[in-house]
């Protein structure tokens, strides 16, 4: 068996419909908030023009990131960063796939670029002048314990910070109705090898099995994780909102768990 | 990083089946482009086409998985006895102790476009109402799947530089401890989404690509899989080694490189400082070499201002078309078939060298001795790949 990964948290972000931030979602979490109405995710590193012309996936998943690097102090310039998606822009994947059915010499050639699953990797890097490595992974219905795996391992491996965001948007048309997503959700992590006074760990081991997911109760955070591979990421955050050490699991790939020991700064 | 040694590799691409067809391929600067006679509307351009893959579906088993992207990635696991190496490697070290990780740009989009078109009733049709297979994750669950291994699972699918990077993630899970063996490559296959997709960017030329000539005029897409095997190199084999990696973004544009190939030289320095080696060293490099007026230009640069006249260099797209993300594992394993049979593959395509080009490049197949070889992948969104090959006691 594997030694645990250890990595501190030095950024959260987070958008879910009716909680457009972090610190909104904490506020749902502990109950001292309910969610609001959905907005459109702002993604305030993006530049003006680009953020009016961005597909969803990029919106969402720079709106997360955005808010994890603001909270970690860091540059997002030097910063290696991981997007995970199980599905990328599904808006785009129809319209392109729609599109190819009838004309397809019409097809879009933005559009095009902007299918590429690592286009919110892409955008990120672009509009915050990073040059470190950056990746973009899927890990099917496993995605955000995929991505974590990930992003934990390169903390540890190249001794640096890096950023996780993990983001899937709602299907749509024929394809959304294989991928069965109903809605949007993104987060992100910065994930760093040291303490540095940061106010939560995560100790993270791989454990066979897939111990499934259990239902908390909470029937709009029972909503919210079921609407998509990457809002596996919710039960990890509520723990975290909680502010309590905590065990969980997250799936990571077909009979492959995470196993998170949560340790919460007293 | 302490080199890994890469135990098993094989490709299937428009030049054959397996590592010997490839050989002969280079050996003979025989090339595998032909008119395009795939798109579902015509499109005058050449691709690089691997034959008989129509022909041959998916064993009964593995029927839920059936498309084009799996078919060929099934294919290419059965060549050079790459699958027996894996069943080995679960047997020796456990099945949760192998990862597969792989790269892909569009998976089996080809059958979610191919649903589209013939639609039942707006939805998609029956035979494939199988979501497994309309995500980009339907390659490494596929590969997964066939071997029952239950360690990481990773898709990596950042374009063209997808299938290289693998390499960099599995080094680092081996490295951790959290895994033994990692099963790394990729596959993509042709399909509309990328041919009407290269062609509205006005990418594709209507002839073969002529990487680094002073006359291109664009890319011929491909596909093809490939595979390899990685564990931690034992004291007395002979397998060749993976030495290091180089990953970095060029953050200029979505779709064109950065002017100066920052990223690329950033890559480039990352993978000589983990290999502990200097450009001098380098005997091969495999470049990402696409035909398209603006990558030619950047690489050609870097590789004529970073590397000794010594250095050889070439493009093997003439040969194989680009893959996309499959263009990694593709020539990383032709890099290691050059270390192999001591032969530097042609430059092939190019008549009329691009002046931009240095001394470095090698217009023609050349015999030399290739201890040290590198292999460039950039994709885009910026994203930049360089892998460090070398010869088995080379590298101290």
């Amino acid at each position: 068996m594997s030694e645990a990964l250890t990595v501190w948290v030095k950024g959260i972000g987070l958008w879910a419909p009716g909680t457009p931030t972090w610190h909104a979602f904490r506020e749902v979490a502990t109950a001292e908030a309910t969610p609001g109405e959905a907005e459109r995710p702002l993604a305030d590193v993006l530049p003006a023009n680009e953020r009016r012309r961005a597909p969803e996936s990029v919106l969402l998943a720079a709106a997360a990131a955005g808010q994890a690097v603001a909270m970690s102090g860091h540059s997002a310039a030097t910063l290696p960063c991981v997007f995970a998606s199980a599905h990328g822009d599904q808006v785009i994947t129809d319209y392109m796939c729609a599109t190819l059915a009838t004309a397809p010499a019409e097809l879009s050639p933005t559009k095009f670029h902007n299918s590429v699953h690592n286009a919110p990797a892409g955008y990120w890097t672009i509009a915050t002048h990073c040059h470190a490595a950056s990746s973009a992974v899927s890990g099917g219905e496993e995605s955000f314990g995929a991505g974590l795996l990930e992003a934990a391992s390169q903390a540890i491996a190249d001794d640096r910070d890096v950023l996780l965001a993990s983001y899937d948007i709602a299907g749509t048309g024929p394809l959304g109705s294989m991928t069965s997503t109903t809605g949007p959700f993104a987060s992100a992590l910065v994930l760093s090898p040291r303490p540095d006074g940061a106010a939560i760990r995560l100790d993270i081991t791989p454990e066979p099995g897939n111990s499934g997911r259990e239902p908390s109760g909470d029937a709009w955070m029972d909503g919210v994780a079921a609407s998509n591979p990457s809002a596996a990421a919710v039960p990890l955050f509520r723990a975290i909102a909680a502010a309590r050490p905590a065990a969980l699991r997250v799936a990571a790939a077909r009979g492959l768990d995470l196993h998170i020991d949560l340790g919460a700064a007293p | 990083m302490p080199p890994l040694a890469i135990t098993a590799f094989t490709a299937t691409s428009a030049l054959g089946r397996g590592l010997d067809a490839h050989a002969n391929a280079i050996a003979s600067s025989t090339g595998g482009l032909s008119p395009n006679d795939f798109s579902t509307a015509p499109l005058p351009c050449w691709i690089g086409r691997v034959a008989g893959v129509e022909d041959e579906p998916l064993p009964r088993e593995h029927a839920q998985w059936e498309c084009r992207n799996n078919r060929l990635a099934w294919l290419a696991l059965r060549q050079d006895g790459f699958s027996d190496a894996v069943h080995a490697a679960r047997a020796r070290y456990g099945a949760s102790r192998v990862a597969v990780l792989l790269g892909t740009s569009t998976a089996s989009i080809g059958a979610t476009e191919e649903g589209y078109r013939r639609l039942e009733h707006g939805a998609m049709p029956a035979d494939l109402h199988r979501p497994a297979i309309h995500t980009p994750h339907s390659l490494a669950g596929f590969v997964a799947h066939v071997f029952d291994l239950e360690g990481p699972c990773l898709t990596v699918a950042t374009a063209c530089s997808s299938s290289a990077k693998v390499f960099a993630n599995a080094e680092r899970m081996i490295r951790l401890g959290l895994v033994d063996a990692a099963v790394v490559g990729g596959v993509d296959t042709l399909c509309d989404s990328v041919l009407f997709g290269f062609n509205s960017l006005e990418l594709v030329s209507a002839a073969p690509c002529r990487p680094f000539d002073a006359e291109r005029n664009g890319i011929s897409l491909g596909e093809a899989g490939g595979f390899a095997l990685i564990e931690r190199a034992a004291e007395n084999a002979d397998a060749p080694l993976f030495i290091g990696y180089g990953e970095a973004s060029d953050a200029h544009h979505m779709s064109t490189p950065h002017p100066e190939g920052l990223g690329a030289e950033l890559a480039l320095r990352d993978a000589l400082a983990r290999a502990g080696i200097e450009a001098g060293d380098v005997d091969y490099i495999n470049l990402h070499g696409t035909a398209s007026q603006k990558n030619d230009e950047v690489e050609a640069a870097l590789v004529a201002r970073s590397f000794p006249a010594t250095t050889r260099a070439s493009s093997t797209k003439g040969f194989s078309g680009h893959t996309l993300g499959a263009a990694g594992i593709l020539e990383a394993v032709l890099t290691l078939l050059a270390m192999r049979d001591g032969v530097i593959p042609a430059n092939l395509g190019a008549t009329t060298p691009d002046p931009l080009c240095g001394p470095q490049m090698a217009w023609h197949a050349e015999r030399a001795d290739v201890r040290i070889a590198l292999s460039n992948s950039f994709g885009f969104g910026g994203n930049n790949a360089c892998l460090a090959f070398a010869r088995r006691g080379v590298v101290a």
